[in-house]
């Protein structure tokens, strides 16, 4: 099994729109092989998308079993044709992805998701996902409509700091 | 192996400073590295790392109109620093409280003690002149717990709350 070349910025091809998978077949399974084997090969990264290796189709790998510090997760997760119908809640984190090397900037992202997907053989999955696997599952999936975190960064002044803070005091003073 | 130069610009705020003190160092070959731009009380800053092939001498020389027509000023220090070397922060600490003196000392003091290096600091002054509010968020590394940094920073007379960052690789 090859690890596959990751396509980094500027490579123009990460913008691209990948289309759903329709065969389950062993070839996708065998690609689903090569693309695990990539993503333990770089940087401990928890998830990596197919058009990050170039193919442009609606596959996504997530393991959040084994951050430094334990997080609500599903453990190794392979998500085909997933889709998102819930969001909820908003909250920063810092990101950084294998296709934008040395570099890491602060997102918002949606603290609770539903999900819904097939598994390798085409069965369906369902998950409600919380924090940073759900972080981690919006980061991958825009990879998929060829967006990339870098476009979602916002300023270390956002205001969303500040309504934070005013929320957290008023819980306090009303405790 | 580049030269790398930290270049500090200070002036009134006013539209069209980037865009000509970039124009005026891209006429004059120079490169550009890691920068922090930002309007800070009605003035203007800038510090950004910069490469001359000329050296200081020439980028003094291709400066000094920009300068005078911008009524900038500058400081320039040789460094021993270049790119790809970020150090990611692990942990975020967010302060709040009534503006008074000595709030950032007694913080970075306490977060000092703990062996945290601070590696971004964004501090604002919001409410109004009567009921100044002093906002602050530090984000750094440390090895020590949450707790023990929460402990730290806890009975200074502010809001702190100190929570993990754990950057997501994906
Ligand atoms: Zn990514």
């Amino acid at each position: 099994m090859p690890v596959l070349n990751i396509l980094k910025l500027p490579d123009a091809r990460l913008k691209q729109l990948s289309t759903p998978v329709e065969r389950f077949d062993d070839a996708l399974r065998a690609f689903i092989a090569d693309l695990e084997e990539t993503r333990q090969a770089g940087p401990a990264a928890v998830g990596i998308a197919a058009p990050q290796v170039g193919r442009f189709q609606r596959i996504v790998i997530l393991d959040c079993s084994t951050t430094r510090k334990p997080v609500p997760n599903h453990g190794h997760l392979i998500l085909i044709n997933p889709e998102i119908s819930e969001w909820d809640g908003y909250e920063i984190g810092r990101e950084g992805c294998l296709s934008v090397p040395d570099y890491t900037g602060n997102v918002i992202r949606a603290t609770h998701i539903h999900l819904k997907a097939q598994d390798p053989f085409g069965e369906p999955l369902e998950f409600d996902m919380e924090g940073y696997e759900a972080r981690a599952a919006q980061h991958e999936i825009d990879h998929l409509d060829g967006m990339l975190f870098i476009d979602r960064v916002v300023s270390r002044r956002t205001d969303l700091f500040r309504r934070k803070v005013y929320r957290k005091g008023r819980k306090k003073a009303e405790a | 192996m580049t030269d790398w130069m930290m270049m500090t610009l200070i002036g009134a705020d006013r539209p069209g400073i980037v865009a000509h003190v970039t124009r005026a160092l891209s006429d004059a070959g120079v490169s550009l590295g890691e920068a922090s731009m930002l309007r800070l009380g009605g003035s203007f800053s800038i510090m950004m790392m910069v490469s001359a092939p000329e050296g200081e001498a020439g980028l003094r020389r291709a400066m000094t109109p920009v300068l005078d027509q911008l009524g900038l000023r500058m400081h320039l220090d040789p460094v021993d620093g270049g790119l790809h070397r970020h150090q990611i922060p692990n942990v975020r600490v967010r302060v709040n409280g009534a503006d008074r003196t000595g709030i950032v000392a007694d913080v970075t003091g306490a977060l000092l003690d703990q062996g945290f290096n601070i590696l971004e600091l964004d501090s604002d002054v919001a409410g109004d002149s009567d009921s100044p509010l002093y906002i602050m968020t530090i984000e750094g590394y440390s090895d020590r717990s949450l707790d023990a940094l929460t402990r730290a920073v806890e009975g200074l007379g502010v809001n702190a709350s100190v929570s993990p960052v754990e950057t997501l690789i994906g």
